[in-house]
């Protein structure tokens, strides 16, 4: 199957700088702020953000994990999926501004379970979304307020996010189906 | 996992994945809002042909935070009682549309029977059958035993060189059974202890050791002493002289519980007999589970549930 590195390491970090950046200018400061990663990668992106914006803005930021498994609506289809753990910071969310980060965003439906996982857990004051990657053919009436990089990308194809934390290598690339003309 | 009806079959892997997710499901139960979403639309029948409450409740607590619908049906007061077989039971229940039975019945195998005839497409769920297993409270136990020995770096870990006591009536024990297999299949160390009458024939088959007194089984160094409810309502006959006898012998009295070593925990599957199998300053101590057991079978069913009712139905027609 070819593939089509389309971010390397340093693409990447400089793509989370930015966003780090935008998410300080948006909400002039880091006051309040609580970034939530979707596992398993926009856990270590959001923890990445966090430590960033940390060092910007010379507070801490708190940032954790959530869970959409329970939440998701094609629970019924396909293979079980399993749970991952949910860590939300001591402080919970109640009337902060939520950050969800995840590495790709593309149908809006993990969103939409986010969402719903989040009001279980509290009442944040607002919720806003990065991704490191959005590659359209939304679903759902959702957008991104941060974004790494628009990657413009046919349905057949799929994005493969590569981070050392888990992967040992770090890069985002486009596979394109076999005959398929990338 | 199409059903869940004896833990010996379980692997390792599959074992450990049920715990991690009843690990998730655990989290659940300390937040404010303690229901997930993941069964919406699904129907599970709790099924009891035998009384229960712990179980039943148990089991309907966790189907309901997982936001199935729950339908509990006794045999007590049904037409079970007007000679009701359960093949038409179970295609009465089939025709309601149940996704998943919980089913407890007084005859080893029925959840078997039921799983396999093809009454009934649901997934079952053994929650006790006869004298023969009861394997969701053998995973409450290890989740249990679990938590209590690795706490918070639990996830993905077996049991591996814990050594377990399981103390009293292994004969009319579903419980033992079921955790005999399930415990030395994560790699811990069993031994039983009963009086002879109280031990079932075959049981120098199973993957355990047998001592026959329990002062003896304490000397060597012990993590987990799980005693056993002495079942009176399925004995028939005399298995040991005297109640007091029996207590003296093979009960968890204060002063064997102050001779146990810092560290070891008490379990107790419930209902206890206090003063019999286990003294109330046992029952009460810092080192027992029994509340915490109760709680953890929430999560784990909850974890049974959904591992049994997600994802597609791999053999349905």
């Amino acid at each position: 199957m070819p593939e089509r590195v389309v971010l390397q390491q340093a693409d990447i970090a400089r793509a989370l700088t930015r966003i780090s950046h935008e998410i300080l200018e948006s909400n002039r400061g880091a006051d309040g702020i609580v970034l939530l990663g979707i596992p398993t990668r926009g856990v270590l992106l959001g923890r990445r953000i966090a430590a960033t914006m940390s060092q910007i803005a010379a507070v801490p930021v708190p940032h954790g994990s959530l869970d959409v498994t329970m939440y998701r609506d094609d629970l019924s289809r396909g293979r079980i999926r399993t749970p991952s753990p949910t860590q939300i910071p001591p402080g919970g969310i109640d009337g902060a501004v939520v950050v969800l980060v995840d590495d790709v965003l593309y149908s809006g439906r993990t969103i939409r379970a986010a969402l719903d996982a989040l009001g279980d857990l509290g009442r944040p004051r607002a919720v806003r979304l990065a991704a490191l990657v959005d590659r359209g053919h939304r679903e759902l009436p959702i957008r991104p307020d941060f974004v790494g990089k628009n990657l413009p990308s046919s349905q057949h194809e799929r994005i493969n996010v590569r981070l050392t934390e888990v992967d040992g290598d770090e890069y985002v690339s486009i596979v394109s189906p076999e005959g398929d003309p990338a | 996992m199409r059903h869940l009806l004896s833990t010996r079959h379980l692997s390792r892997d599959e074992a450990v994945a049920i715990l991690d997710v009843a690990e998730d499901m655990a989290d659940v139960s300390t937040r404010e809002i303690k229901k997930l979403p993941a069964l919406r639309g699904k129907t599970v029948v709790n099924l009891f042909f035998e009384d229960s409450t712990r179980t039943r409740i148990s089991f309907e607590a966790a189907a309901k935070r997982l936001s199935a619908d729950v339908i509990n049906f006794a045999a007590k007061g049904s037409s079970v009682s007007k000679g009701e077989s359960l093949k038409d039971t179970a295609q009465t229940l089939a025709a309601i549309g149940a996704d998943a039975v919980v089913v407890r019945h007084g005859a080893s195998g029925a959840p078997q029977v039921l799983a396999t005839s093809g009454w009934i497409d649901a997934g079952v769920v053994n929650a006790g059958d006869g004298t023969h297993e009861h394997p969701t409270q053998a995973l409450l136990d290890a989740f249990t035993i679990r938590r209590r020995f690795f706490g918070a770096d639990a996830r993905g870990r077996d049991l591996a060189g814990l050594s377990v006591v399981i103390v009293g009536d292994v004969l009319h024990s579903r419980v033992a059974r079921s955790n005999a297999w399930l415990l030395t299949t994560l790699g811990a160390e069993v031994r039983l202890v009963a009086p002879p009458t109280l031990l079932p024939v075959g049981v120098e088959t199973w993957p355990v050791t047998i001592d026959y007194s329990l002062d003896s089984a304490l000397a060597t160094p012990t993590d987990v002493v799980m005693m056993l409810r002495v079942q009176a309502e399925r004995m028939s006959a005399a298995f040991f002289p005297t109640a007091r006898e029996y207590a003296r012998l093979w009960g968890l009295d204060d002063e064997r519980l102050a001779r146990l070593d810092e560290g070891t925990i008490v379990m107790h599957p419930g209902p206890m007999n206090r003063g019999l199998e286990i003294s109330s300053g046992a029952a009460d101590s810092a080192r027992s589970t029994v509340l915490e057991q109760v709680s953890n079978g929430v999560s784990v069913r909850m974890a049974v549930l959904y591992l049994l009712l997600s994802g597609e139905r791999e053999d349905l027609a």
